[in-house]
């Protein structure tokens, strides 16, 4: 007779691995979160009258919008939102297993002397928003850059930090931050997943 | 993730449609970048392009050389008068010469049909065809395609035509495959004389005259009589050509109040077209030189990812 030795060992005092899926936020958490961005972005600037909202591509831009949305419902009055795709500025192309698909980058105003906030779902490495700030400095010269993202999981590679956080998450560089937006996947929600999918 | 897995760009009759669309995708988002203050963007730094031309061109070579400044490669060109070929050697040996000097892309244009096909099998590096011949003209097809699908939304279930030298023109072969490929229904015409036989072969339909095609078409697209491949052997004179194959005025009222007009350039004006219909309100031919800046760059940015991805495959098997 065989028996099934299949199981895991887990030390002391150490979580359970997330096999499955750990979730962190969910629709009411992530619509907090960015109600509570939307509130910290006027009260750092003192308004909405410099500022512009650039969201990058693939779920950024919804989330910029969405903050758009929040705001407007705050103090009243509405912020230019732009798209980015980071793709063309990235350092780590020649690495990528497969050659990205570009899409369009849309930002139609002028940045010039505006406060530009950064909108990314995941901050990891930092890579794509150091390519977001070289393709923003294309396009003009902003008063002040500032970064808002839904997560941020660590593990940065380079000098970034953001200055709005909808939640600290601590993770294992094998763990996956997957963000899933109404928009793209249907619903709200953000799960870490062991290993699968892509590094975000 | 895209569908391109190419390392040349050698005609449209081997691509399928996805293909096609891939390039037309990447085109539109890349054309945004030329509307910027700088027009520039990092991605292809430190490749280096070359454009080896073999006939005379300024919209082509121009078009493929501001496309590689916007991605950031470097280029050069070359051009067969003041080259080493005016010496003598051949179109290998000038290649493997340039193959020496370790280039990412060569953008070859040349007189004879198949000359990229053959340097693209013996040399390492991308191979863009930039016309050979009258064989094929790529990327003039993909950014007529562009231009179409940009101003009617879509390629698909329209009528195109392609009126003129159809027997010596690579712009006609290549169009012909990207249209039908796209979904077109695609008429040639033009004096007897120069329409080849078996032009059918392609999925092209051949019309009896300008007349009976125009009110069937959605689009046009007149072709260039080019008098240096003549020899003034297929029609008389420019003026007999003018008055019975031009396409004026009066002859586009034969079309329907939206039909479009495209050429590939460059124009002789009074021959194959009238000033006044190439500078009227339903020509596009200056949309598709800018359009042209957009396909090539999309070329260029394609062909690098497939190529990448090739010598990375090739590290992997020479380890293994």
């Amino acid at each position: 007779m065989r028996v099934n030795w299949d199981f895991k060992l887990i030390p002391r005092g150490e979580k359970a691995p997330v096999n499955a899926k750990a979730e962190i936020l969910d629709e009411t958490g992530v619509r907090r979160a960015l109600v509570r961005i939307a509130h910290e972005i006027l009260e750092k600037n003192q308004g909405l009258s410099e500022v512009v909202l650039v969201g990058l591509r693939s779920r950024g831009d919804h989330l910029a919008r969405r903050l758009a949305g929040f705001l407007h419902e705050i103090e009243g009055s509405s912020v230019p939102v732009g798209v980015m795709d980071v793709t063309l500025y990235r350092d780590d192309l020649a690495h990528a297993k497969h050659w990205p698909q570009v899409q369009r980058t849309e930002i139609p105003f002028s940045i010039e002397g505006r406060i530009v906030v950064l909108v990314d779902d995941v901050l990891f490495t930092g890579r794509s928003v150091r390519a977001a700030l070289d393709s923003l400095m294309d396009f003009g010269r902003p008063r002040a850059i500032q970064l808002a993202v839904l997560i941020d999981r660590g593990h940065r590679e380079l000098p970034i930090r953001a200055d709005f956080v909808g939640k600290n998450v601590p993770t294992a560089r094998r763990e996956s931050v997957q963000v899933s937006l109404r928009e793209t996947d249907g619903n709200d929600g953000v799960v870490i997943a062991e290993g699968a999918g892509a590094g975000r | 993730m895209t569908v391109w897995s190419r390392k040349d760009l050698l005609g449209i009759e081997e691509l399928d449609a996805a293909e096609v669309l891939t390039i037309l995708d990447t085109a539109a988002t890349m054309k945004e970048i030329s509307t910027r203050e700088i027009k520039k963007v990092p991605v292809l730094r430190g490749k280096t392009v070359v454009n080896l031309f073999f006939e005379s061109s300024t919209r082509t070579r121009v078009s493929f050389e501001i496309a590689e400044k916007r991605l950031s490669a470097d280029s050069v060109n070359v051009s067969a008068s003041g080259s080493s070929v005016s010496k003598g050697e051949t179109l290998l040996d000038t290649a493997r010469n340039l193959e020496a000097m370790r280039p990412d892309i060569i953008v070859l244009r040349h007189p004879s049909p198949g000359t990229p096909q053959l340097l693209a099998r013996r040399l390492p590096c991308s191979v863009i065809n930039a016309g050979d011949g009258a064989h094929e003209h790529p990327t003039q097809a993909l950014l007529d395609a562009f231009t179409i699908r940009e101003r009617l939304g879509r390629v698909e279930g329209l009528t195109v035509g392609i009126f003129g030298d159809i027997a010596h023109s690579r712009v006609a072969r290549s169009n012909i495959h990207a249209l039908r490929k796209l979904g077109a229904r695609v008429l040639v015409g033009g004096p007897p004389t120069m329409i080849p036989p078996g032009i059918e072969g392609l999925g092209a339909e051949v019309a009896p005259g300008l007349e009976e095609m125009l009110p069937l078409l959605d689009v046009l697209i007149v072709l260039r009589i080019q008098l240096e491949r003549q020899g003034g052997l297929l029609f008389p004179s420019a003026r007999e050509y003018a008055t019975l194959f031009g396409l004026g005025r009066e002859r586009l009222c034969l079309g329907r109040p939206g039909l479009l007009v495209m050429h590939p350039g460059p124009i002789n004006r009074g021959l194959e077209i009238a000033p006044e219909v190439a500078d009227g309100t339903r020509s596009l031919i200056l949309d598709q030189v800018t359009n042209g800046v957009a396909v090539r760059m999309a070329v260029l940015y394609l062909l690098t990812g497939a190529h990448r991805g090739a010598t990375a495959a090739d590290a992997v098997r020479g380890a293994a």
